[in-house]
């Protein structure tokens, strides 16, 4: 299976004069899920954006490529408050999927996402997790090589962050690279194969998870495991 | 006397007065053309404003929300000295005909419904922009979707379009001149009924109108409580 490779150079980001991200240097080529750990406020959503695109860097580079070279790599992300078009379930799912997927195909898609008895409801009436696990049935539709969630289960019952978990580590075993910003401990254990631990725009520690967990380096990493608030 | 003139209203209403009726024929093809000229102006417009970036953007929706107060009398001389035999576009002929009346209206009503647009678009495009661009929507799919998830929005816009131009009186009186038969118009029949003191005609009118205004209303009210019924809105 070939590996996907993220890697940044000095990566900055400065909106009005104000530091964001700063000098962010990381390599990637792990597969499964990098998770994204760190205290609000230490830019880990502009991080992904800035990866995914959505946002441009004033400093430095982002790369993404496989280590063979190929197409373009396929990119997703799942956002931290789900934003559904104003129509139904299955709609929102049409919308995205540019392989023109059979009706079985998008049935499946929303099975696995346990939506398929309300394909024909508006999206925006789902709840909370419904929605966001029509996100991810959204994303996923688009058969992408890198997916970034954005604290996908943040305030979502356990039967959505269950569901969402499962979907994520199946999507991890068909090589699917995914990044994943997370506040749940527990889940970044669940998940994580390694982790990127920020703080104030700044990457502290990137290690694989079993050290992350076990052995953090750093003394914030280790405020932040223990449940201290890091500012 | 009232009384009487409100029998003698309802009876012109019920036995189809031809005169009645020709006026309310003209004065709802004039609005609707008006309309339709003003949603293929004012969609594109407010649509194009929203999703672009320009120095001066704020200028411009300033400006466009402006000119949703234009005074129609103010916009019935600028057009009337436009038409003119002795203005620019004298030669076409247009003055005191409906096609001028159309003008007019397009000119007041364009701004609304641009307005209009631009507020739903804005939204919409502040929404979903993040998410069309992590799905590589292209810009022809992302306008068709605004359009469609705004739908319910859009075609409030145009009614509230729609109500102005059928109770608009000032600028249609202006380039229209009132002609019998040729421009008169419900608001414009009605303002000299009055003054000649042909009340039920009038009246008549004004009930038509009144009844025009309820529909569109009601329409609106339908709209937004569909929308909302299925968060759409």
């Amino acid at each position: 299976m070939e590996t996907l490779r993220i890697e940044t150079m000095g990566l900055g980001l400065a909106i009005r004069g104000s530091t964001l991200l700063n000098d962010i240097s990381i390599q990637v080529a792990t597969p499964g899920v990098t998770m994204i750990l760190g205290p609000n406020g230490a830019g880990k959503s502009l991080l992904i954006k800035c990866l995914h695109g959505l946002i441009a860097p004033t400093r430095g580079r982002c790369e993404i490529g496989l280590h063979q070279d190929g197409d373009p790599i396929r990119q997703a992300m799942v956002f931290q408050k789900p934003v559904l078009l104003r129509r139904s379930v299955l709609d929102n799912l049409q919308f995205a999927d540019r392989h023109s997927h059979q009706k079985e195909a998008l049935q499946q898609a929303l099975e696995a996402v346990r939506l398929l008895e309300k394909k024909d409801q508006p999206a925006t009436q789902l709840s909370g997790g419904e929605q966001q696990r029509l996100s991810l049935a959204r994303a996923l539709i688009t058969k992408p090589k890198l997916l970034f969630l954005d604290e996908p289960t943040a305030s979502l019952d356990p039967a959505s962050v269950l569901i969402i978990e499962q979907l994520i580590k199946q999507a991890s075993q068909q090589g699917v690279k995914s990044v994943f910003i997370s506040h749940d401990i527990g889940q970044a254990k669940r998940l994580a194969s390694d982790v990127i631990f920020l703080n104030r725009g700044q990457v502290i520690e990137h290690t694989d998870a079993a050290t992350f967990f076990t052995n953090p380096h750093s003394r914030e990493a280790k405020a932040y495991l223990n449940g201290e608030i890091v500012l | 006397m009232p009384d009487s003139a409100f029998l003698e209203a309802f009876e012109l209403i019920a036995t189809a007065n031809a005169d009645l009726y020709e006026i309310l024929w003209l004065s709802v093809q004039v609005s609707i053309t008006a309309l339709l000229v003003s949603v293929v102006l004012g969609f594109p417009l407010g649509t194009t404003l929203a999703i672009s970036d320009f120095r001066g953007k704020y200028l411009c929706t300033t400006v466009l929300n402006a000119l949703m107060g234009l005074p129609p009398v103010v916009v019935g001389l600028l057009v009337y000295l436009a038409l003119s035999r002795s203005g620019p576009f004298g030669v076409l002929g247009l003055l005191y005909t409906p096609t001028a009346m159309v003008i007019a209206q397009v000119i007041l009503i364009t701004p609304i419904i641009a307005a209009l647009t631009y507020q739903v678009m804005d939204d919409l495009h502040h929404e979903y922009r993040e998410l069309f661009l992590s799905l590589n929507i292209h810009l022809a799919k992302a306008i068709s979707a605004y359009l469609w998830d705004a739908r319910y929005s859009l075609i409030t816009a145009v009614l509230a379009g729609f109500g102005r131009a059928i109770s608009e009186v000032g600028a249609v009186m202006i380039v229209g001149g009132n002609i019998d038969h040729l421009t008169r118009v419900m608001t414009t029949a009605i303002a000299l009924e009055t003054s000649k003191g042909e009340l039920a005609i009038a009246l008549a009118l004004g009930v038509v109108l009144l009844t025009l205004a309820l529909l569109v209303n009601g329409l609106v009210t339908a709209v937004q409580t569909r929308a909302r019924k299925y968060g759409y809105n």
